[in-house]
């Protein structure tokens, strides 16, 4: 037998069965995150594609979405953080080791940026929303810097698109290393998680084109986007498993989390099932003609993402190297 | 460059809980919260069973994750020394060290920020031990120099067995456990 007691009390993050530090605004964060990464990668890839008629979402009306998920995700995170008055502190270093303040340098670089793309297509896009914006910042004396912005954008949209791609990639790959950075939790502490994630974020902005576009040809494109990238999450996640299976033994502890422990169900039927194998066979099908609620595959595939950091995060947080 | 550690006798100790009170009340640790805590592990099969009683607080890693994952600095390493301490005016309450740490040492502070073990430094300036160790009845707990030979530390390190908890993690932790 071996039987461990604490017989004073240890820290306040243990007195819930297990430790727990972080709790539904970090994955929150996460998914946010990826799917900002996502939205950036498909606006600035479609920026460099000849023909943009039929893909007016993609190519246009997307980026407006990525500051404002991206500041959603910025809340659920300050929202995380207990010390809230000192959250300027994160600006006022660059620790090269913490994937955090890579993280939060990272976010600084792709608001501009992502305010550029948007402004790049901003005219055609969203007419309205450009002479909104335009009427109040001339009540400002702005709109001429405003104007030129927009110029500057239009003019340079596949430069500003070129340079896009690889920040919201680390973007995406961010929001699993920040996690697998963490050799004391070894469910996380597998190097999988970055593209996993970073697949996972481009699967979820994929799915929100779905949702949102009304035009067949881009529809149909996306959809096959989707399928590939589904398989890879896929792939991924087998390759994250085996990756746990033959560690060492504290990963194999870990990994019966989801083979048998506690969150087996939800592993399995939320994110593997539901948010994997259904929607793909859900969109083979419609590719194939079959008539499907077009918004059912892409919506599995976002809450999916959502499960999938959610459940990851508790599962790094239920297994450690001590058992106290 | 000092390289401080502890030496803790499983031998000697009772589990009387004197270190954590001192520990609170030195530190003014608040309720509920806790920088060092007292662990019994029983193995073994009735009746060859066999008991042992930790002090256990933050190893004060040689390789540490709690610094390396800090996004501000403020999870750092006191200079000239090896004591692993947090600047609560840095700290944003993040909990990347909180998580980083595979002894679960560290915690939030009602204020937000992040708190844990600092070997007492403010008494080690002052050329006196760690609250914990100086109040323990069995002087279980040993505090000192580990690049010292000559150190107290040093010389019971040479002359018993001893162990670290979860060396496997990988962070090279300073506290021993004499066995």
């Amino acid at each position: 037998m071996k039987e461990i007691t604490i017989t004073t009390n240890k820290i306040s993050n243990m007195v819930d069965g297990h430790f727990h530090a972080w709790g539904w605004e970090v994955p929150l964060y996460l998914f946010l995150g990826g799917l900002t990464a996502g939205i950036l990668i498909i606006t600035a890839v479609m920026a460099f594609r000849k023909r943009q008629d039929g893909f007016k979402l993609s190519a246009g009306k997307l980026s407006l979405w990525a500051p404002i998920i991206l500041s959603l995700g910025m809340i659920s995170l300050f929202l995380d953080i207990k010390h809230k008055l000192f959250v300027w502190r994160f600006y006022t270093a660059f620790e090269i080791t913490s994937p955090m303040s890579w993280g939060s340098w990272v976010l600084l670089l792709i608001y501009p940026l992502s305010f550029l793309l948007i402004l790049a297509t901003i005219r055609e896009s969203y007419p309205g929303l450009f002479s909104f914006v335009n009427k109040f910042l001339s009540a400002l004396k702005l709109d001429v810097l405003f104007k030129k912005l927009t110029e500057f954008s239009e003019k340079n949209h596949k430069i500003i698109a070129g340079i896009t791609i690889p920040f919201a990639i680390t973007l995406g790959i961010y929001t699993g290393i920040l996690l697998s950075a963490f050799g004391s939790r070894p469910f996380w502490n597998s190097s999988m998680l970055g593209p996993l994630f970073l697949v996972s974020g481009l699967s979820s902005a994929v799915a929100m084109v779905l949702i949102l576009s009304n035009e067949n040809e881009e529809r149909s494109l996306f959809t096959k986007v989707d399928i590939a990238l589904l398989l890879t999450e896929g792939i991924f996640i087998l390759l994250f498993l085996i990756g746990l299976a033959t560690s060492s033994a504290q990963y194999k502890a870990a990994l019966t989390l989801i083979t048998g422990g506690a969150l087996t169900p939800s592993f399995w039927i939320f994110i593997v099932m539901f948010g994997l194998f259904i929607p793909l066979l859900l969109e083979l099908l419609e590719l194939n003609g079959r008539k499907i609620n077009p918004k059912l595959a892409p919506a599995l595939v976002i809450a999916g993402g959502l499960f999938l950091r959610f459940i990851i995060v508790e599962a790094g947080q239920m297994n450690s190297w001590l058992p106290y | 460059m000092k390289k401080y550690g502890m030496v803790i006798d499983t031998k000697l100790c009772v589990g009387c809980g004197a270190c954590v009170v001192a520990c609170k009340t030195e530190n003014d640790v608040p309720e509920g919260l806790h920088r060092d805590w007292l662990v019994e592990e029983v193995t073994g099969k009735f009746p060859n069973l066999h008991m042992e009683i930790r002090s256990e607080r933050c190893n004060h890693c040689s390789d540490t994750p709690c610094v390396s994952s800090c996004p501000t600095g403020a999870s750092h390493i006191k200079k000239g020394s090896n004591i692993v301490k947090v600047d609560p005016n840095k700290c944003t309450g993040c909990q990347a060290c909180v998580v980083s740490c595979p002894y679960n040492a560290r915690f939030v502070m009602p204020e937000g920020y992040v708190s844990k073990c600092t070997f007492c430094d403010h008494r080690v300036e002052k050329g006196e031990s760690p609250a914990c160790a100086s109040v323990c009845p069995t002087h279980a707990i040993v505090f000192g120099d580990l690049n010292n030979p000559m150190s107290r530390v040093s010389r019971l390190l040479r002359a018993r067995k001893f162990k670290t908890i979860i060396p496997e993690a990988g962070t090279d932790p300073n506290v021993y456990y004499l066995i």
